[in-house]
């Protein structure tokens, strides 16, 4: 983190699944660089020995007893689908 | 009869309610006559299902009648913000990409309301996905705030600040993950509470920073506070953070006076405070020791790297939590996609905002391959110190006084810069990363007539003793009985 932010729009855009216009990556690149300048001064704390925290306040091993439930009628599930049929989600042909 | 009912509180209305001198139909129509003279300016509402309100109202009536009513909240109109499931009813974030999205089921926030008997009603208007300090971020336009209209109401959950602030709702629930219900609260001129992170589910709320995400109330008083607190608090299998938590009577609790010991922190006073900002708190802090208090100053030495931390963990998760928006299942889809790759990509172009796709780019390079322990594991043993930072505190003394925002309410369009507006969320946010409850409570206008809030921090789980707190200074000052003029 000492060096200066190499943020390479192209590729992170690419990892979120985004499509930027030029004029956002532009824009972006400006704004972005200058909150991961702001985030540089975190180099300086001193984290040695210190264990991350994920959570404020760990909850771990929540179990649930494994017994079936009542889910969603399958027209309420579909009802947010943007294409649908047979009850199904309608999606690009992903294999020819 | 109807001027008088909209700036009533919940506690006053239950009165009326009980005493039969009121109607949940009389009230809610009220509000809702409210709502069409006043939000056209306020535009506090994404939407709203009057009909599906009045029908609740009269289910209200009808409990009352038959002796079955469910209590305080039984008949009072809660406005929800927009990332807040209701079933049958849209769920939009305020984001395109949920336009046309209507809600499967309850939150459990939702379902504990409507047995608690309030009137769910309204869809309030916030940041898209909850990211912003001032809901202009949102895709049906910004909320006005409501002591002056050229202003914003803070954010994200401006629209529940402003609605409320405006009578148009006698309460509301927003999410705080960084500031998002106490900043607007102060700005508004209200109460706000995010409740100690796993006190009250998140299942059912749109998922932004999940380890950061808290529901919590918005009202005219903190006993007011106090009832919506303990309508939707308490341990919920569905969300696997929430806790096992004792519920008390908040209400109850309010008459608790001691002689606190409170804390100042000596970092929240620095540079960047508004001069009428920092007086009204220091007066604030003041009464309580006219009042008997301990005042001490305390330290939270890491205090300036709380916005660097929150702006990593909170955009890493938030990437991760909107990976789920692919045009597939629900939300958004982009028209005429050569593949399925090409599919998410524009479908996330088309549906995202601007501040939503920077925090997206922003989390997902933080999480990326190479600069993950640079970045997030570094932010999270940051995170450690900074909850380090309370806990000593808290050694000394019972919680802890600051300004909730350094600023007042600024005008619409004044902050473009988006590391300007990150910075008005530096009182908050670090209670977000330590988790821990707190309140913001009105304490004075400035000379131009904006409301100043008063932030109280408190001990995990200790929601009581917070609430006493600022019950103390509410009962003592007037700031809650001044109303904008609409």
């Amino acid at each position: 983190m000492s060096s200066a932010p190499d943020l390479d729009l192209e590729h992170v855009a690419k990892l979120a699944r985004l499509a930027l216009t030029p004029a956002e990556k532009e824009q972006f690149s400006q704004q972005l660089g200058d909150v991961l300048q702001h985030i540089e001064q975190l180099a300086k704390v001193d984290v040695t020995g210190i264990e991350p925290t994920a959570h404020a306040f760990p909850v771990v091993n929540v179990w649930a007893e494994d017994v079936a439930r009542p889910g969603l009628p399958v027209e309420v599930a579909l009802r947010n689908a943007p294409a649908q049929r047979d009850h199904l989600i309608v999606v690009p042909k992903v294999v020819e | 009869m109807a001027a008088d009912l909209f700036f009533k509180s919940i506690a006053e209305l239950a009165a009326l309610l009980e005493a039969k001198t009121l109607s949940s139909t009389e009230l809610t129509s009220a509000l809702i006559a409210r709502k069409s003279a006043v939000d056209g300016r306020v535009k506090a509402f994404n939407s709203s299902d009057d009909a599906d309100a009045l029908a609740q109202a009269a289910a209200s009536d009808a409990r009352r009648a038959a002796g079955q009513a469910r209590g305080p909240l039984d008949g009072i109109p809660v406005g929800l913000k927009d990332v807040i499931s209701v079933t049958g009813q849209p769920l939009t974030a305020s984001s395109k990409m949920l336009a046309n999205f209507v809600s499967p089921y309850d939150a459990t926030v939702t379902v504990n309301l409507k047995r608690a008997g309030a009137v769910v009603w309204g869809r309030l208007n916030c940041d898209e996905f909850a990211m912003g300090s001032s809901t202009e971020n949102s895709a049906f336009g910004p909320t006005a705030n409501p002591w002056d209209l050229t202003r914003v109401p803070g954010g994200s959950s401006g629209g529940s600040a402003a609605a409320l602030a405006a009578g148009e709702v006698i309460a509301a629930l927003g999410s705080d993950t960084g500031g998002s219900i106490r900043q607007p609260a102060a700005l508004c001129g209200v109460v706000g509470l995010k409740p100690t992170y796993g006190l009250v589910s998140r299942y059912g709320l749109v998922a932004f920073a999940s380890s950061l995400d808290q529901i919590g109330p918005f009202a005219r008083t903190v006993e007011d506070a106090a009832l919506m607190l303990g309508a939707i608090a308490g341990h919920d299998p569905l969300d696997s953070t929430s806790f096992k938590a004792e519920i008390p009577d908040y209400r109850a609790g309010l008459k608790q006076r001691r002689p606190w010991r409170l804390g100042i922190p000596k970092e929240y006073f620095g540079a960047g405070l508004d001069p009428a900002v920092g007086a009204a708190v220091e007066k604030a802090i003041a009464f309580y020791k006219s009042q008997g208090c301990e005042i001490k100053e305390v330290s939270l030495p890491h205090t300036q790297y709380c916005l660097d931390t929150y702006y990593i963990i909170a955009t890493a998760e938030a990437s991760s939590n909107l990976a789920r928006f692919d045009g597939i299942r629900y939300g958004h889809r982009a028209k005429g996609a050569k593949d399925m790759a090409d599919l998410y990509s524009q479908s996330r172009a088309e549906g995202f905002g601007a501040e939503v796709k920077r925090r997206i780019i922003l989390g997902t390079y933080v999480l990326s391959s190479g600069y993950y322990d640079a970045y997030y594991l570094r932010a999270q043993k940051v995170r450690t110190l900074i909850r380090q930072d309370f806990l000593n505190a808290y050694r000394e003394v019972d919680a802890l006084l600051t300004p909730t925002s350094p600023m007042p309410a600024f005008k619409l369009g004044e902050k473009s810069d988006p590391l300007a507006l990150y910075l008005c969320d530096i009182y908050t946010i670090g209670v977000n990363l330590a988790g821990l409850p707190a309140l913001s409570v009105p304490c004075g206008f400035t000379p131009g007539g904006l409301p100043i809030g008063l932030q109280l921090i408190g001990q995990p789980f200790r929601e009581s003793d917070l609430l006493a707190m600022a019950h103390t200074y509410e009962q003592a000052h007037d700031w809650h009985l001044k109303h904008p003029s609409l």
